[in-house]
């Protein structure tokens, strides 16, 4: 974020820092290039997200495979919204990484048009022992007209239904399976001052996670894909218009926690509501387990209890779906030299997922998008949890990925802007439709 | 005479030749640059394409834009009425040597050691809904939604006033010690009150304080980013959506750089207008003396 004080109070000339602040972000990261001497085992340069359980995984798993003499991996972290931007401007920049994170789909593809990012196609069918040993599913958002640019990594991570088990009790209520119980136990809660749902709306990608699952319960995985592929009118179909209605109905009956808009995920607010009984019930990412775990063991172990999303009555889509990241992704920079190239290709073979890693990902509470991960779940203390969400992403007949990944940066934006607008009731559902329909 | 003037202006030239290049290299420059960029379409990292009056006519049509120039004119003026004020009569009261004003004024000017990410993070936290001061005090007053849809533009406002009031108290305080204590006598023979005085005295001889703060102000109120940002990043939807804001927003997640240009060339001729428009307003005869008689 330092180079925002670019903006700070100089008078009018900061008006121009938006060319400033491209170089000042460029400059920043100039360790990207001029290195790899000679014979010797190459360096590359690599961009994280900070934040546990991955910030400790990442770093161990560097520093283990730096030691293996096959060239040096050098690590910054970055928090997630600031790293979103920063990356895409030193892409821009060609100041990027060597090894380039990422969450595939629609900004990928847009690092690919532009040959900002190496495609690995040829090179990943030589190693294709390598690839046999990863789930199938996440390598489409990593493909770009049917070359790969990006390899799965992380965990996978579909978006689940979170509750706090002691509220319910209290309560005497069950877990909801409809839409019907969500909006009866939204009734409950309320009376006895219990907030329903905790909702970081201020980071808007976290209330377009309940669109993302109203769109497919009421009209199947067409709905979006009909959006994806640019058909005209496609933000206002029927059950599009639905969905908005019914996100509004929710507010409307106080579903969200008091306040929701000023919430933010980036502190993990939205989760610390749920896990210090201020809100029952909690729609978020697979990780946020892994958050809560870090942040309060105790409550994982007794009060948590987890489930897919409910059902809507009279909906079409299949309640085995899901919506999320499949996985996170690398991509190797185009603009780093070939020795840098070589050594991230080298971690990527022998670094990133090593036992030791799936380890880590395992016991932090995640299910890394590895085939190994299976049989060691069955070990593993959050067992109830990971086989839940290895069943999941298994069985699932659509998996699709988070819409703010999937589309471009452009109507990214606008999307989450005008949900921002839509959970704040500034626009009613056919102002969104019309909104959005003017992006496609 | 003709060759000694020369001798004196040729390094008075080199002088001011390396904040000359600095000036040009980091303003003029980039301010081309983005006049340039605003007839193009460009996503930060493609090919820079030529776009004619594209990105103009596509932020001029936007309601967007309006919208947030209705803010940030409404932010200026906001900002301009309730700090003025408040700066001069914080700066009058700390120019004076009677006691405990040299311990107060180290707690008026504590804000201005703080940078504005520091100072955005500590209110948002204090501002939350459900871990902030309202909630931790259980004081039902405090426990609103202070960044709620209705709230937030406020409460950024008095946050940026509590920022800024300081620096600018510091500007009066310095304006008031100028003005010669004679005046003061000698009203007081005359019986003023301090009314009178305040008035007659303190505020005309402030003139030229009260138009560098201005300007300050009104040209600085254009270009408020970091502060906002952090608390608000311009929601809930777009209820702290300012220009600058709109500028980053349009062009570093929307990827349109030649929108976002657009937005910059307005705060250009904004912020210039308006600080050539102050200046006019008391510099017209530049030569006229506040301290006639003395």
């Amino acid at each position: 974020m330092t180079h925002l004080s670019a903006f700070s109070r100089r008078g009018f000339l900061a008006a121009g820092a938006g060319i400033a602040a491209v170089s000042v972000v460029g400059c920043s990261s100039s360790t990207a290039t001029g290195t790899g001497s000679g014979a010797a085992p190459g360096k590359a340069s690599m961009w994280g997200l900070s934040g546990q359980p991955n910030e400790k995984i990442l770093t161990d798993c560097v520093t283990a495979f730096n030691t293996m003499g096959k060239g040096t991996v050098d690590v910054t972290f970055f928090q997630n919204d600031a790293y979103k931007q920063k990356i895409r401007t030193a892409v821009g920049a060609g100041e990027a990484p060597t090894l380039i994170y990422g969450w595939g789909g629609g900004i990928l593809k847009g690092y690919a048009d532009a040959g900002q990012v190496l495609d690995l196609t040829d090179w990943i069918k030589t190693q294709s022992a390598w690839k046999a040993k990863f789930f199938d599913s996440p390598w489409g958002a990593g493909t770009s007209n049917g070359k790969i640019f990006g390899v799965p990594t992380n965990n996978t991570q579909p978006i689940v239904m979170y509750y706090n088990k002691k509220l319910f009790d209290q309560v005497g209520a069950s877990l909801p399976t409809t839409w019907d119980d969500v909006m009866k136990l939204v009734g409950t809660f309320n009376s006895k001052g219990i907030a329903p749902f905790s909702l970081g709306g201020g980071s808007n990608w976290t209330s377009m996670m309940w669109l993302e699952y109203l769109f497919d319960r009421i009209g199947g995985p067409d709905v979006f894909s009909n959006i994806y592929a640019g058909k005209k009118d496609s933000w206002g179909d029927a059950s599009a218009l639905k969905a908005y209605k019914m996100v509004q109905d929710l507010v409307d009956a106080n579903g969200f926690i008091k306040g929701f808009m000023s919430v933010t995920a980036d502190s993990n607010a939205d989760l610390a509501l749920l896990y210090t009984g201020k809100a029952a019930m909690m729609l978020h990412g697979g990780w946020a387990y892994g958050a809560i775990k870090a942040a309060q063991p105790d409550f994982v172990k007794t009060d948590l209890e987890f489930g897919g999303f409910p059902s809507v009555p009279g909906g079409t889509g299949d309640a085995k779906n899901i919506v999320g990241n499949p996985a996170n992704y690398w991509s190797i920079s185009a603009k780093a030299s070939e020795a840098e190239q070589a050594v991230a290709k080298s971690w990527l073979l022998d670094g990133m997922f090593t036992d030791t890693v799936i380890d880590a990902f395992i016991s932090s509470g995640g299910v890394p998008v590895v085939k190994a991960a299976e049989s060691k779940i069955a070990n593993s203390e959050n067992k109830a949890f990971l086989s839940f969400i290895y069943n999941l992403a298994t069985s699932a007949p659509n998996f699709q990925q988070s819409w703010d990944q999937a589309l471009g940066a452009t109507q990214a934006e606008a999307l989450l802007n005008n949900i921002s607008q839509l959970f704040s009731k500034q626009i009613g559902p056919d102002q969104f439709a019309t909104n959005m329909n003017a992006t496609l | 005479m003709a060759s000694a003037t020369r001798s004196r202006d040729t390094p008075l030239a080199v002088l001011v030749l390396p904040s000359l290049l600095i000036f040009v290299s980091f303003a003029v420059v980039p301010l081309f640059g983005v006049i340039a960029l605003s007839f193009t379409k460009w996503d930060g990292i493609g090919a820079i394409l030529p776009n004619g009056l594209g990105s103009w006519q596509q932020v001029l049509a936007d309601p967007q834009t309006w919208a947030s120039l209705w803010l940030t004119i409404i932010t200026m003026t906001v900002t301009w009425a309730i700090q003025t004020p408040l700066s001069i009569l914080l700066g009058t009261f700390l120019a004076g040597h009677q006691r405990y004003r040299g311990l107060l004024g180290v707690f008026y000017f504590l804000p201005l050691l703080l940078s504005s990410a520091a100072i955005a993070i500590a209110f948002k936290s204090l501002f939350d809904p459900n871990f902030g001061l309202g909630a931790g005090l259980h004081i039902p007053l405090l426990s609103q939604d202070w960044l709620g849809v209705q709230l937030a533009f406020p409460v950024v406002l008095s946050v940026i006033a509590w920022q800024f009031i300081p620096f600018h108290t510091l500007l009066y305080q310095g304006g008031v010690r100028q003005i010669p204590v004679q005046l003061y006598e000698a009203s007081q023979i005359d019986g003023a009150n301090r009314f009178q005085q305040f008035f007659h005295i303190t505020l005309p001889q402030l003139k030229y304080t009260i138009i560098t703060s201005s300007t300050l102000m009104l040209v600085g109120s254009l270009t408020y980013f970091d502060l906002v940002f952090v608390m608000t990043a311009g929601g809930p939807g777009n209820a702290t959506r300012i220009l600058p804001l709109d500028m980053y927003i349009r062009g570093f997640r929307a990827n349109q750089m030649g929108a976002a240009s657009v937005i910059a060339v307005f705060l250009v001729v904004l912020g210039l207008g308006i600080a050539l428009g102050v200046q006019r307003l008391g510099g017209r005869d530049k030569t006229a003396s506040q301290l006639e008689g003395l």
